[in-house]
């Protein structure tokens, strides 16, 4: 088991940015776990522009968006360890990832939940129809175009109007893919307006609102879908049928937070975000343990994405660097059978120390320290068991504190 | 003519409104400036930043993410893709390098770091 300050799971948009607001913070020790062998997350596979014009002032591609925070990260030293799982996070923040070297055992004082989402997939949608070859979700067929140069198909149709689906079109199409048609199950579509002209009617893509995939043809490779318009609860109507044949169906049907680990640790998840229950800072119900961007909530902007992720980084590094709100235990030393209260949280008024002594004693000394530090001490002429015994510490004894506090007695000549 | 458009200069997208006479263009419905800019070149040349990818030669199933550094004419999308896939470059690479000096009227560079 190693210990670190801060762990940040995913070194995506949200990890990167929360791990350089703590860093920033004043928490130097924070590491990043990340599954894929780098970091930059699902910005990497989003060649097309428009990213970081809220936030950073300028336009740029998702790569680009990335390379300024993975910048940012490599310039402070945060530690990255790429090609790591995590399996498991607890509630006591011990985190258990696996990587080529092995287990790896990490316990820290505040954990950063970054882990982004996952794609709905064809089994969570019911379409009849085989299982050919060239159904693909919208996400995979972007990354196998975009990050290792496939072409996916030559004639597509897309389910789904979200933005990912939206910026697949036009991409297939400048690839020289003949896009037939976008089917929208909704009556509106789901991804932004700039979208809509800059992807489909730039390139002459006829967008079906309404309407929805009803079957898949094909045995070895996908031949064609059938589509249909559907009513206002969603169910196909009988008639509006019509056969479009295509190779490629890509399936842009929503994103669902990968929060596995979360509730693994026990994190209470809303159920209508699909993502933890967080308070201002993105702090989870289990504390010292925070939650930001796709993990939390599903975002339209990653420029919205590193702005929640830094306040989280932030509040997590007020937990580890922050001594004014580690609460100070008390403890009884020689000679003192107990203290009240055994937890000071605030500082700023000081505090008062009622405690009892073991046995009658002559002259005393009362000694209270942190640490090694004496930071107040009080004579008596004598004392006993039966007396109660009150030491008042004041605030600028408290204010570098660390803990414990111990009162303890020495007898006097 | 008037001519209804959706900018898609920023996610807020406003909804322009655009009046072309004797190649003059008045523009309403817009937040900023830029807005202003995006409807008259709409109406008069429309541009695009065309963005795709490059193969990296000395590097196994990699491809280097590319684009316009300015925009290029809306009809030659398909034609910078089409030249770029015939191109391609040798790892190391940085965001911002130049990967071709002119393509359509654009220099090319990179918007992706390749070790």
């Amino acid at each position: 088991m190693t210990n670190h300050d801060i762990v940040v799971v995913g070194g995506g948009p949200a990890g990167m940015a929360a791990a350089v607001a703590a860093y920033d913070a004043g928490c130097t020790d924070v590491v990043i776990l990340e599954r894929e062998p780098s970091i930059g997350g699902i910005l990497m596979q989003c060649i097309h522009n428009g990213f970081g014009l809220h936030k950073l002032g300028q336009e740029l591609t998702g790569p680009e968006y990335a390379a300024v925070y993975a910048k940012e990260v490599a310039k402070r030293g945060i530690k990255v360890y790429t090609e790591t799982t995590v399996t498991k996070v607890t509630e006591e923040k011990e985190i258990t990832a696996q990587n080529r070297e092995g287990i790896l055992k990490i316990k820290a004082k505040a954990v950063i939940l970054a882990m982004g989402c996952r794609e709905r997939s064809r089994g969570a949608l019911n379409i009849c129809g085989s299982r050919p070859a060239g159904v693909y979700s919208a996400g995979t067929a972007q990354k196998l175009v975009n990050c290792f140069g496939y072409q996916v198909g030559k004639k597509a149709v897309i389910l789904g109007s979200g933005d990912i689906g939206l910026i697949m079109a036009r991409r297939m199409s400048l690839e020289g893919a003949k896009v037939e048609a976008v089917c929208e199950v909704m009556p509106y579509s789901g991804g932004l307006t700039r979208n809509i002209v800059q992807c489909l009617e730039d390139f002459g893509i006829p967008l079906y609102l309404s309407t929805t995939v009803v079957r898949i043809h094909g045995e070895k490779r996908l031949e064609g879908v059938t589509i249909a318009q559907v009513d206002e609860k969603r169910q196909p109507v009988e008639g509006t049928q019509r056969y479009i044949p295509c190779d490629t169906l890509l399936l842009s049907v929503g994103l669902i937070p990968e929060n596995e680990l979360t509730r693994l640790a026990g994190i209470p998840i809303d159920p209508i975000t699909n993502g933890a229950i967080v308070d201002e800072n993105c702090q989870t119900a289990v504390p010292g343990i925070f939650a930001c961007g796709n993990v939390l909530q599903v975002h339209d902007l990653v420029d919205y994405v590193s702005e929640e992720a830094e306040r989280a980084g932030r509040a997590a590094a007020c937990l580890t660097t922050d001594t004014q709100s580690i609460a100070l235990e008390t403890k009884a030393g020689y000679g003192v059978r107990y203290v009240i209260p055994q937890v000071i949280r605030s500082r700023e008024a000081g505090a008062e120390l009622f405690l009892r002594v073991t046995a009658p004693f002559g002259k005393v000394r009362f000694v209270v320290t942190d640490g090694e530090k004496v930071l107040h001490t009080a004579k008596r002429l004598k004392a006993a068991p039966g007396e109660m015994e009150k030491l008042t510490l004041k605030p600028e004894m408290l204010k570098a504190a660390t803990g414990p506090i111990t009162v303890s007695l020495e007898v006097m000549a | 003519m008037k001519r209804q458009l959706t900018c898609i200069i920023c996610p807020r997208g406003c909804a322009l409104e655009a009046t072309v006479q004797d190649g003059q263009v008045t523009v309403t419905g817009n937040a900023c400036q830029r807005g202003a800019e995006y409807a008259v070149s709409e109406c008069l040349h429309p541009v695009r930043t065309v963005t795709t990818i490059v193969k990296v030669a000395n590097r196994e199933n990699t491809m280097v993410s590319v684009k316009t550094e300015t925009p290029v004419p809306k009809e030659s999308m398909a034609e910078v893709v089409a030249a770029l896939r015939k191109l391609s470059v040798a790892a190391p690479v940085a965001v911002g390098d130049v990967i071709a000096e002119n393509v359509c009227g654009s220099r090319i560079v990179a918007t992706k770091d390749i070790t």
